[in-house]
């Protein structure tokens, strides 16, 4: 069972985001960049994949240099190989998902595992989109996740609940929190992650289809009242809501 | 001017998303939306609804300001299958020339539009907070980095798909008349349903975070698991839904699907209560949008106060029993 495991690198959940001279994009000075959130448990679910049915985890990337960050990170955790496909372009979700199309058509794994979104652009797309453009099935925020043979029976969150899907192999799935918790590095693993070769290649450009014409903070909520100190505030709360707000 | 035309015959196909013969209340804000821009765009709205024996709701969309609806049902659709809802989607785009495809960024329509998408050569906007025309083209506006900004966003193909965020586009009832409804047959094959949903299960009939009108939210302040009962006290009489910090959830207070915050989930209700939460900048990402937040902490300094609307700086223990009784008595309840 070979996967192929996309990872992205993006600003800490921590950081705070300024927009850039340009007006376009972040302001990047002084923001920690991390292994995005979701993709740890798609790393995870990878590996557990691995040493359950054997085969090896590819971790992939598309940025710059600093991806290589990240990808470290991925073999840490224990991927057998790490590739960046180096692009410093601006790509939106399509441009994204065909690049990283093109690399896993070569590897034609079982399964392909993204994080749920990044927590950059927040499109939550580029998973779903690479299973159209590899004409596979695929499963979004998926919590939970068992293998039979050439099938998965997957459960994915929905509103207030879950749907259990199957899927037929080769497939993507999406990972949500929940659906394992990520190990920790061992020393061991990020000693010998250090000198592990990263493969680079470099992926065809593609036209945006979704320009960015601007972006900008989201207006500041004007500084609002503290009501009170102690649980005698309660009725004026309540009065601020009824006549003020006008919501109860 | 060739542009100018295509504007002319903007036809936007909006998908209606139903469950077990009921639609969502997404449905009715895309119909909404899709009719809002018609109208600046002298366009027609073609509502879709897919699933099973759902002909009999169809006219329903027409309130909204649907001009027409397709109906494509087969008891094979009864539950989302992506592929099969993917293929009807671009199907009925082709059949009525459509330039515009809109859904709402629910679980289904964030999960079916990217294919949808790049099947028809289209961009995506996902997760759109504001749609408007500009100089006759769409322009979209979008929350980046878990809302910490926003962004204008064009779509430079000339079919568009667009997913609009739940919850925030306003429910426009207009004095429609009748659509037509036409039901579409649509040959299903094997090959559209290699990911098939088998079964849904709804917790509880429990109310999710993300589709609540109000939010009450406990963080580490509320020191355990057992504490969140007056949360839900709360919410059962503002009829509301209890959400949980990133603190709350790691710790296994609650569950994954209840958090709400950049990692979580994000919220937009019309009054947002935080208890015991500090106010990170990843929980304040997933809930700023709230139209009224109240915070609720000891902690006088706590980042929550710079957001919130109302504050009572204080025991959340003492305070949260005391609201509920306060809610119940005005409520008469």
């Amino acid at each position: 069972m070979n996967v192929v495991v996309c990872v992205n690198h993006v600003p800490d959940s921590a950081a705070k985001i300024n927009v850039a001279p340009d007006g376009k994009s972040i302001d990047k000075t002084g923001v920690a960049f991390v292994l995005n959130p979701y993709d740890e448990f798609a790393i995870e679910e990878a590996l557990r994949i691995k040493e359950k049915h054997g085969g090896e985890v590819i971790a992939v990337s598309l940025g710059g240099d600093s991806h290589k960050e990240t990808l470290r990170k991925a073999l840490a955790m224990g991927v057998d190989k790490a590739v960046l496909l180096k692009d410093e372009s601006t790509r939106d979700s399509f441009g994204v998902a065909t690049a990283l199309a093109e690399y896993i058509k070569d590897v034609a794994p079982d399964v392909i595992l993204c994080g749920k979104q990044s927590i950059d652009a927040d499109n939550a797309a580029v998973g779903v989109m690479i299973a159209e453009l590899l004409g596979i099935p695929s499963v979004s925020v998926v919590v939970s996740m068992k293998l039979e043979g050439a099938q998965a029976i997957v459960e994915r969150e929905i509103e207030g609940g879950r749907e259990t899907v199957e899927v037929t192999l080769p497939a993507l799935f999406t990972a949500q929190k929940g659906l394992n918790e990520p190990r920790y590095p061992a020393l061991k693993g990020i000693m010998a992650a250090k000198s592990k070769p990263i493969e680079e290649r470099i992926p065809s450009q593609v036209a945006q289809k979704v320009e960015v014409v601007a972006i900008r903070r989201p207006p500041s909520k004007g500084t609002g009242k503290i009501v009170g100190t102690d649980v005698s505030a309660v009725p004026e709360l309540v009065r601020l809501l009824h006549e003020e707000a006008k919501i109860l | 001017m060739e542009q100018e035309e295509d504007i002319e015959r903007m036809k936007i196909l909006a998908f209606a998303e139903q469950r077990n013969g009921k639609f969502k209340k997404a449905a009715f804000e895309v119909v909404s939306v899709a009719y809002t821009l018609a109208q600046q765009t002298g366009g027609e709205v073609i509502a879709l609804v897919i699933g099973d024996s759902i002909d009999g709701i169809a006219s329903e969309l027409g309130e909204y300001g649907a001009h027409r609806v397709l109906v494509v049902q087969d008891p094979k659709l009864a539950l989302y299958s992506p592929i099969a809802y993917a293929r009807i989607i671009v199907e009925m785009a082709a059949r009525e020339n459509a330039t515009v495809v809109l859904l709402s960024a629910t679980a289904l329509g964030k999960d079916c539009a990217p294919r949808v998408a790049v099947k028809l050569n289209a961009g995506l906007a996902a997760d759109c907070i504001a749609v408007d025309i500009q100089d006759g083209d769409i322009r979209a506006t979008r929350p980046m980095y878990g809302g910490k900004v926003l962004a204008d966003v064009k779509i430079t193909t000339p079919v568009k798909v667009l997913t609009i965020r739940p919850n925030v586009f306003a429910v426009q009832s207009i004095d429609g008349t009748r659509p037509q409804c036409d039901v579409v047959s649509v040959s299903l094959q094997d090959a559209d349903f290699t990911a098939r949903t088998t079964a849904v299960t709804i917790g509880s009939g429990k109310l999710d975070v993300a589709e609540a009108d109000i939010v009450i939210t406990g963080g580490r302040g509320l020191k355990g698991p057992e504490n969140f009962k007056m949360l839900e006290d709360l919410a059962e009489v503002l009829g509301g839904a209890v959400g949980a910090s990133r603190a709350a959830v790691d710790a296994g207070w609650r569950p994954h699907g209840d958090q709400v915050g950049q990692t979580g989930k994000t919220v937009s209700p019309t009054l947002y209560i935080a208890v015991g939460v500090s106010g990170s900048i990843q929980h304040v990402a997933g809930m700023s949008s709230s139209k009224y937040i109240v915070a609720i902490n000891k902690d006088k300094d706590a980042p929550i106060f710079q957001i919130a609307d109302y504050g009572i700086v204080g025991d959340a223990f003492e305070i949260v029993p005391a609201l509920t009784q306060e809610v119940k008595k005005l409520l008469g309840k």
